[in-house]
C-alpha cells in the first residue's frame, strides 16, 4: 500500500529531525553563540576523502580555511594543514535534552581548527549548530502554540456544537472575528504593546501564547462541524434516553469522532506556526540574540550584501521547507487514511 | 532613450519628431515629454560690477543631470530650522554662506564675503560682502540679507539648531550693518576659529522671508509644500519640482557668484535630482545600476560588494580614511526620579565606579569590530577624536590593547566576584545584568553591540542587547533616561573642537551620559569644563592644541562612555564625472558640486585624486 509507505517515511523523516533538533548539544559541533571573530562568512567546508598525492584516506578531513589578502571575506582552502573529522569529541558544556550536562559531541576536529559544514556567520559562529539550536526554539513553539490552539479549538468548538443555541452564535461569530484577522499584522501589533526588554524565557512564552491563542478558530468551526453531525447519530440520542450524562456522551461517543481531524489539523498547523515563529523573530518581534531561532538566523538576509554574497546563511530556510515537508505529507497520508476508512 | 525606474534623465533632444503622425499619438507623445521640452535654465552673462568668486578647477562644460540617491525624504527646505542629514544636504545647494570651510582643505576660505578683519582682541569681525550678486529669483544681495539672516537665526522663538553656536560667552553675537556691503560682527569674549562659525549658515532673502517672520509663521515658510517660486537662494542651484515620496530636481541658479577661470559661470551642471531611495542597501543597489551618480557613506559591505562590480560598470570607488564621528557605549549616569531610580541603581552604581568602566573597556575587541563591523574599512577608537582629524588628536593618547586579565583585575578591585556558574556578582551581592539598546535600522550598531555582549559575556556579564526604532533610542537618551547602557555615535561635523562644546561641558544639550548637570557632578567634569572654556577662547593654535589635547587626557582616563570605532568614509561616482574631490568632511561628495561636469561620452578619466 503506497499510502503506508508515504507516512512511513515521513514519519521517519520527522522523526529524525525531531531527533536531531531534541539533542541538538549533541549532535552540533559547537555552542550556537560561540565566536571565531577570524573567521566570520567562512563558506561550507568540503569534507575531502582524498589528499591532494592521491591517498585514500578512510577517515575524511576537512582544510583550514585561509583569507586570501586583500580581499573581503575571500576564502581558500589550505590543505597543508588538515583536519581529520572524528567521531565523539570534546568540546563546550551543553545540557544533553535540558537534563544531562556533557561536553561530548557527536563529531568534530580537534581545535583549535574550526570545522563549518555549513559556513560561519559575520561572528565566525557555526551556522550548522546555529540551526540545530534555532530549531529547538522554532519546532517548540510550533508545537506548544499548535497545543494551545487545538485545546482551544476542541473545547470551543464541542461547547458550540453540542449545546448550540446563542452560545454557538457567539462563539462562531468570536471564531470568523479571528478567521479573517490578518494574523500577521495582529501579531505585529501584539507585540508591540508588550515591553521590548524580556528575558528569552519569557519572549518564548508570549510568542507562543500569541501564536496559539489566534489559530484556534479553524480547529473549533472543523470540531463543531463534527460534533454536530455526531450528536444527532441514533446510538447517542439512544444513550440519551438511557439516561446518560452530557459528559458520557461528550467522552463516550462524540469526541472520538474528532481525533482524526484534530490530528490532521495538528500536521497542518505546526509547520505553520513554526512559520509565524520565524516570521516574528525575522522582525526582531521574537527572541533576541545571541539565542538563535530560524527567524532571527534568517533576519541577516535583510542585509543586501549578505543576501547576494553568502549563500550559506539561507540554511534555516531550508530546514523549515523540509520540515514542512514532513509535516504536510503526514498530515496528507492521514487525510487519505481518514478517507478510506470511512468510505 | 535610456529609460529609468523612477526618473528619467532629461535629454537635450526632446524627440517628439519620432512620434507617429496620428494626432492621438502625437497628443500623448507631446503631454509625456513636456516636462522636458523646456530648454536647461542658461547661466546669466557677467554683468558690470558683479564681484564673482573665480575657482581654480578644471575647466568644464555645460550639460547633465547629476542624479544621487538619498536614504530619507527631506524633512523641511528651511536652512534655519533643518536638523536632518537628507534636508542639510539638499538645502546646502540651494544657499551659501558668508566664510566657508573648505572641505579639502578643512581651512576656511571667503564666499560672500570676499574678505574679512578681527579687531586685536579677537571680538569684533568686519565682513566685507561681494558686490552685484543677485538671488536664484534675480533680486539683489546686501548686508540687509545678513543682518536679517543672523536676526532669524538667533531669535529663541524660531529654535534654530545652530543658535547654541552663535551664543559666545552666554551672549548672542551682535551684528550691524556699517554700509551696504560691509557688515560687523561683535562677540561678547574673544572666540577661537570664529570665522568657522559662518560656514553653512545659510544667508535668506529678506525680500521673500521677512514677511512670514514678522507675522510669525516663519517656521512655516519653505517646506517641502511650497512652490519653487516662494524659494531664493545664493547656492549653485534653486529648486525646480518636489514629488514627494519620490524626488526633488534643482536646476542651475542663473545667477551663482562663482566663475572658473576661463569666466564660465558656475554650475556646470544643469540640474541635480535627489532621489528617494529609503535605505543604505537601496542607494548602492540603486548606484550599481546605473541609476544614480554619486554615492557617499556607503557600508563596508556595500562597498566591497559594489568593488566587485566597479570595473565593468564604469564607477570608481574612494575610500578616504576613518571619519570624524565617534561611536561608543554609553552608560546611563542621568539623575533619575522615581520610579526609575529604584530600577536603576544598583546599575548605576556599577556604572559610576571607575574600575567598572575600564574594566569594560578593558575588555572591549576593538579590532573585532574593525574587522568584523567595518570589514577593515574603519579604525579603533581610545578618545573621542578620530586619528583623521590631524590637526587637533592628541597623538599621546595611550591605545592600551584588549586585556581579559586587567578587566577582571579591575573588576575585583571594585568589589565584584564571579561565583561557580562564571557570573558575576557586584559587591551587594547582585548579578550584574544590563542591556544596551540601539538603533535597529544601524546594522553597524547593532553588530557592536553583539560582539560587546559576547566580550562582556567572557567577564560574567549578562548583557541583552535591544534593538528599537532610531526615535525610541533618541526618547530615551534624551527623554525619559529609561535605558542602562547604549551604543551611539555622535561628531563628523566639522574638525574644530568647539562644536564638540555641548558633549563636554557639564551643562551642554548633548552632555549625554549626564544631561541637565546643574553644576558638574564630579571633580574630573568639572575640569573638563574649565579646559573646553579655555579652549575656547583661546586664539592660538598651539596654546589651544595644548588645552584640547589635556581635555582628550581627561576623557581618556575617566571613560564617561567607552570609545569604540569610527568607519572610513567610503564613496563613489561615475567614471565620467569630473573634478569629483571626495573629502572627509560632510557632504563628502557634494561640496563642489558646482565644480562638476560631466566629461563627453568616450573621454578617458583625466588624474581623479587618491
Amino acid at each position: 500500500m503506497p499510502g503506508k509507505w508515504k507516512i512511513r517515511a515521513a514519519l521517519l523523516l520527522l522523526g529524525i529531525i525531531h531527533a536531531v533538533i531534541v539533542f541538538a548539544g549533541f549532535a552540533s559541533p559547537y555552542d550556537p553563540a560561540s565566536q571565531n571573530r577570524d573567521l566570520p562568512f567562512v563558506p561550507p567546508m568540503r569534507v575531502h576523502f582524498v589528499d591532494a598525492q592521491g591517498h585514500l584516506h578512510l577517515r575524511p578531513f576537512v582544510c583550514a580555511p585561509e583569507l586570501r589578502a586583500g580581499t573581503f571575506y575571500e576564502y581558500t582552502e589550505s590543505c597543508a594543514q588538515q583536519c581529520p573529522l572524528k567521531w565523539l569529541v570534546p568540546g563546550g558544556k551543553y545540557q544533553l535534552a535540558g537534563l544531562l550536562s556533557s561536553q561530548v559531541h557527536l563529531f568534530g576536529v580537534d581545535a583549535p581548527a574550526r570545522l563549518y559544514l555549513l559556513g560561519s556567520d559575520n561572528y565566525g559562529r557555526d551556522v550548522l549548530s546555529r540551526v540545530l539550536y534555532g530549531g529547538r526554539i522554532s519546532v517548540a513553539a510550533g508545537l506548544l502554540a499548535t497545543a494551545i490552539s487545538l485545546l482551544l479549538g476542541t473545547i470551543v468548538g464541542t461547547i458550540s456544537g453540542f449545546y448550540g443555541g446563542w452560545i454557538d452564535e457567539g462563539f462562531m461569530r468570536l471564531a470568523e472575528l479571528f478567521a479573517v484577522l490578518p494574523w500577521l499584522y495582529f501579531l505585529l501589533a501584539v507585540r508591540a504593546f508588550l515591553p521590548l526588554q524580556i528575558n528569552p524565557l519569557r519572549a518564548f512564552f508570549l510568542v507562543v501564547a500569541v501564536i496559539g491563542g489566534i489559530g484556534w478558530a479553524r480547529p473549533a468551526r472543523l470540531v463543531r462541524g463534527i460534533v454536530l453531525s455526531a450528536k444527532t447519530r441514533e446510538y447517542v440520542v439512544a444513550s440519551r434516553g438511557f439516561g446518560a450524562s452530557d459528559a458520557h456522551i461528550l467522552f463516550r461517543h462524540v469526541l472520538p469522532h474528532t481525533y482524526g481531524v484534530l490530528l490532521t489539523q495538528a500536521a497542518l498547523l505546526i509547520p505553520q506556526f513554526v512559520l509565524a515563529e520565524v516570521t516574528l523573530s525575522f522582525f526582531g518581534l521574537g527572541l533576541n540574540e545571541p539565542l538563535p531561532s530560524w527567524g532571527n538566523l534568517l533576519a541577516a538576509l535583510q542585509q543586501y550584501n549578505v543576501l547576494v554574497s553568502y549563500w550559506w546563511m539561507f540554511a534555516p530556510a531550508l530546514a523549515l521547507v523540509i520540515l514542512s515537508l514532513g509535516y504536510l505529507l503526514v498530515a496528507d497520508a492521514i487525510q487519505e487514511q481518514l478517507q478510506t476508512s470511512t468510505v | 532613450m535610456q529609460f529609468r525606474n523612477n526618473y528619467r534623465r532629461p535629454q537635450s533632444d526632446p524627440g517628439s519628431a519620432v512620434c507617429p503622425i496620428r494626432a492621438a499619438w502625437l497628443v500623448v507623445c507631446l503631454l509625456a515629454w513636456t516636462p522636458y521640452l523646456q530648454a536647461a535654465i542658461a547661466p546669466q552673462p557677467r554683468q558690470a560690477g558683479e564681484e564673482l568668486q573665480v575657482t581654480d578647477n578644471e575647466v568644464g562644460r555645460y550639460g547633465g543631470t547629476l542624479v544621487v540617491g538619498q536614504r530619507s525624504e527631506p524633512k523641511t527646505l528651511n536652512p534655519v530650522t533643518a536638523a536632518d542629514v537628507p534636508s542639510r544636504e539638499v538645502i546646502g545647494r540651494l544657499t551659501a554662506d558668508l566664510i566657508h570651510i573648505n572641505r579639502a582643505t578643512q581651512q576656511t576660505e571667503p564666499a560672500l564675503a570676499k574678505a574679512w578683519s578681527a579687531s586685536r582682541d579677537g571680538r569684533i569681525f568686519t565682513l566685507k560682502l561681494r558686490r552685484g550678486l543677485r538671488f536664484s529669483d534675480g533680486q539683489p544681495f546686501n548686508g540687509d540679507d545678513v543682518v536679517f539672516t543672523f536676526q532669524v537665526y538667533l531669535d529663541e522663538k524660531i529654535h534654530s539648531p545652530q543658535r547654541d553656536l552663535l551664543i559666545v560667552g552666554g551672549k548672542p553675537i551682535e551684528v550691524a550693518k556699517i554700509d551696504a556691503y560691509t557688515v560687523r560682527f561683535t562677540l561678547s569674549q574673544p572666540y577661537a576659529a570664529a570665522e568657522r562659525l559662518f560656514d553653512s549658515l545659510a544667508i535668506l532673502p529678506k525680500h521673500l522671508l521677512e514677511k512670514p517672520y514678522r507675522d510669525g509663521h516663519f517656521t512655516q515658510a519653505w517646506s517641502l509644500n511650497a512652490s519653487p517660486a516662494e524659494f531664493a537662494g545664493l547656492g549653485p542651484f534653486r529648486l525646480k519640482s518636489y514629488v514627494p515620496g519620490q524626488r526633488i530636481v534643482l536646476e542651475r541658479n542663473p545667477y551663482y557668484w562663482k566663475a572658473d577661470r576661463s569666466q564660465n559661470r558656475l554650475p556646470y551642471l544643469d540640474e541635480i535630482a535627489f532621489l528617494f531611495v529609503g535605505n543604505e542597501d537601496a542607494q548602492a543597489l540603486r548606484f550599481q545600476a546605473g541609476d544614480t551618480d554619486i554615492i557617499s557613506r556607503v557600508g563596508a559591505e556595500n562597498y566591497a560588494l559594489l568593488s566587485k562590480d566597479a570595473p565593468s560598470r564604469g564607477y570608481e570607488l574612494f575610500d578616504l580614511g576613518p571619519a570624524l564621528e565617534y561611536n561608543f557605549l554609553l552608560f546611563n549616569l542621568n539623575d533619575l526620579k522615581p520610579p526609575l531610580d529604584a530600577k536603576l541603581k544598583p546599575k548605576q552604581s556599577w556604572f559610576a565606579d571607575l574600575r567598572f568602566r575600564r574594566a569594560i573597556s578593558a575588555a572591549v575587541d576593538r579590532e573585532a569590530i574593525v574587522r568584523l563591523v567595518y570589514a577593515g574599512r574603519g579604525a579603533p577608537l581610545w578618545g573621542n577624536v578620530s586619528p583623521s582629524n590631524k590637526f587637533w588628536v592628541d597623538q599621546s593618547l595611550p591605545h592600551p590593547a584588549r586585556s581579559l586579565d586587567q578587566a577582571r583585575e579591575l573588576l575585583r578591585s571594585a568589589g565584584f566576584s564571579w561565583r561557580d556558574s562564571g557570573q558575576l556578582f557586584d559587591p551587594q551581592g547582585r548579578p550584574v545584568e544590563f542591556s544596551i539598546i540601539t538603533s535597529s535600522s544601524n546594522t553597524q550598531r547593532t553588530k557592536m553591540a553583539t560582539i560587546l555582549q559576547d566580550d562582556l559575556g567572557k567577564l560574567g556579564m549578562n548583557v541583552q542587547v535591544v534593538p528599537l526604532e532610531f526615535r525610541a533610542v533618541l526618547d530615551r537618551v534624551f527623554q525619559t533616561y529609561d535605558y542602562d547602557t547604549a551604543v551611539m555615535g555622535l561628531g563628523g561635523g566639522d574638525a574644530d573642537p568647539n562644536p564638540e562644546m555641548n558633549v563636554w561641558l557639564s551643562s551642554g544639550g548633548t552632555h549625554l551620559w549626564h544631561l541637565g548637570e546643574a553644576k558638574a557632578a564630579t571633580d574630573w567634569e568639572a575640569r573638563l569644563d574649565q579646559l573646553m572654556q579655555q579652549q575656547m577662547v583661546e586664539v592660538k593654535y598651539s596654546k589651544r592644541k595644548r588645552l584640547y589635547d589635556q581635555a582628550q587626557e581627561i576623557i581618556g582616563q575617566n571613560q564617561p562612555c567607552v570609545f569604540l570605532g569610527t568607519p572610513d568614509i567610503l564613496v563613489g561616482a561615475r567614471k565620467t564625472i569630473a573634478n569629483f574631490k571626495p573629502a572627509i568632511l560632510e557632504p563628502s561628495t557634494l561640496w563642489n558640486v558646482d565644480q562638476l561636469y560631466f566629461r563627453p561620452q568616450g573621454a578617458t578619466s583625466a588624474g581623479v585624486p587618491r
